[in-house]
């Protein structure tokens, strides 16, 4: 087993285990965090493909951006510990071998199709400019359209955040 | 020659160990530099009694740090309270392991004696052989995403002192750790534009090459640095978030002792306070290094002299031009006062972001033309 091959199951097993975590803590704080290193092992993955440049905006806008903004409006609101209520049988009898087969099934149909072949390191386009000749050239129209879905979610968000103005003629 | 595993790994732990020792003496004596020049601008004397001009005094203050009660309050939420001060150090010293410092170097060739047992993954067997030459770059790693590196690990610096703030279950602590990400987020994104004017002249996110791209001069006598070279205003939105990014004066809101008593660092004592403090000041370190390689032509400089000389100046000046950016800080605090706290966001949000975007517009259409 070779020294890559390692460090990539660490980082799968500390992925898989801050995943788990966030569901198993009961203070939403805890939750936000493990979310965090979920997103910082997904990075070093990231990193062991060569995907280094993923793996640099991977930890910048959703390690260092997003979930800033998670654990302020979690400390805004000083959201408490969770309640623990039973567990609904419903969830233990069906969702758990859901899921199980779900993700069997995802895996299975993954592996089918592109099977478990070598690819050799920087094989995949993973340096800045290969992704931007993909994103501004080759992707451009797609990639527009995304800025502007997304221009519109913001302006949504800003329309239904904004308070609604007084009515006219009344000086408080 | 490519550089073998074993070697390349005993160079990092070598260059580590340097870098650390140097950038940790560095911290605490900009400590003892703006107790100093505080002082002399205030008409004081600052330090003088430990030792010459009280140049032990940042050991002094270490062993009593070290030496303190640590005291930890009793409503503090505990994992997080411990953690907060280590996650503050660790992220400012990261950043620094991809600093370039100067040029690569060369590293032998050299006869390996017979009692060496690193013979692993090297071109012969046991000793007796030559290895090398090897070129060593005069940085901890060489990566090629050096600055998005840097970005990504100081806006992960944020949790240190939010979670800081939450933890200590104090209300002076939590606005402190609130001010401080909300602060933080606003400027990072001035922050992140002013540095894509860098990037769109010299075509690459490797400090290396960024600072390669700087060398020679205009007109025989100006340096064709960035801040020369049409990145002038860049450089001032650089100067302006990155006072904001590392909560200093005019932009030191979360520590606002007139408000907040010590904001985010109220609850804490001894050591774990000493780690903020060096966090602190090693991004103010890592700030510099960063205007020094992205505006400031790096260790380009003049070279003059015997080979030994002409190789031992690009590291000076490089520690020159950090040197001013350090002193530019203290002056700084000397001078200005405190901003109120709407001003702050209202001068980040309304003047540095529209005037950071004008500038990439500008730089895009320049270099485009």
């Amino acid at each position: 087993m070779s020294f890559h091959l390692i460090l990539f199951l660490a980082f799968g097993a500390v992925c898989v285990g801050g995943a788990v975590n966030l569901l198993a803590q009961r203070h939403p704080i805890n939750s936000a965090l493990s979310l965090i290193a979920v997103m910082g092992a997904l990075a070093g993955e990231y990193l062991l493909l060569g995907a280094e440049f993923v793996a640099a905006v991977q930890v910048i806008v959703y390690a260092g951006a997003i979930m800033v903004l998670f654990v302020f409006v979690i400390m805004l609101l000083n959201a408490g510990e969770e309640e623990e209520t039973k567990g609904s049988r419903v969830a233990i009898v069906l969702g758990v071998p859901g899921i199980l087969i779900a993700s069997v099934l995802v895996a299975w149909v993954v592996l089918r199709r592109s099977g478990t072949g070598d690819v050799a390191l920087g094989a995949l386009p993973g340096y800045p400019r290969e992704i931007a000749q993909l994103l501004f050239h080759d992707f451009l129209l797609p990639f527009e359209v995304t800025s502007i879905l997304i221009l519109i979610a913001i302006m949504g968000a800003v329309v239904l955040a904004s308070k609604p103005e007084p009515p006219a003629g009344k000086v408080e | 020659m490519p550089l073998p595993l074993s070697i390349y790994i005993i160079a990092s732990v070598i260059k580590s160990v340097i870098v650390l020792f140097v950038l940790l003496t560095a911290v605490a004596y900009s400590v003892w530099l703006e107790r100093k020049v505080v002082g002399h601008m205030q008409n004081r004397w600052g330090p003088t009694r430990v030792g010459p001009f009280g140049l032990l005094q940042p050991a002094a203050d270490g062993l009593k740090f070290l030496f303190k009660e640590d005291l930890t309050p009793p409503h503090v939420y505990k994992p997080l309270f411990l953690a907060a001060p280590m996650m503050a150090v660790i992220f400012a010293l990261t950043s620094i392991a991809v600093i370039p410092f100067g040029n690569s170097f060369t590293f032998g060739p050299v006869t390996v004696p017979q009692f060496l047992p690193f013979h692993f993954e090297m071109p012969f067997h046991w000793g007796g052989t030559v290895i090398g030459p090897y070129s060593i770059p005069f940085q901890v790693t060489d990566v090629n995403i050096g600055l998005l590196l840097i970005l990504g690990v100081t806006s992960l610096g944020v949790y240190g002192v939010a979670l800081a703030g939450w933890s200590s279950n104090n209300k002076y602590s939590l606005l402190g750790g609130l001010r401080a990400s909300a602060q933080m987020i606003s400027y990072e994104i001035a922050l992140g534009l002013s540095l894509v004017g860098v990037l769109i002249q010299s075509g690459t996110f490797s400090l290396r090459d960024i600072v390669n791209a700087q060398g020679g001069r205009f007109l025989y006598v100006i340096p064709r640095w960035n801040i020369f070279h049409g990145q002038f205003v860049g450089f001032f939105i650089y100067l302006m978030a990155a006072y904001a990014e590392t909560n200093r004066i005019p932009f030191d809101l979360p520590e606002a002792e007139t408000e907040l008593v010590a904001g985010y660092h109220t609850e804490y004592s001894s050591m774990k306070f000493a780690m903020f403090f060096m966090a602190e000041y090693a991004n103010m370190i890592t700030v510099g290094c960063l205007a020094t390689l992205l505006f400031f032509g790096g260790w380009n400089g003049p070279l003059a002299g015997p080979p030994l000389v002409r190789a031992l100046l690009p590291p000076l000046w490089f520690c020159a031009k950090v040197f001013c950016f350090l002193f530019l800080y203290i002056w700084v605090r000397g001078t200005l006062p405190r901003f109120r706290y709407d001003q702050l966001m209202s001068f980040g949000w309304k003047f540095l972001l529209p005037l950071a975007i004008a500038n990439l517009v500008a730089t895009a259409i320049a270099v485009a033309w």
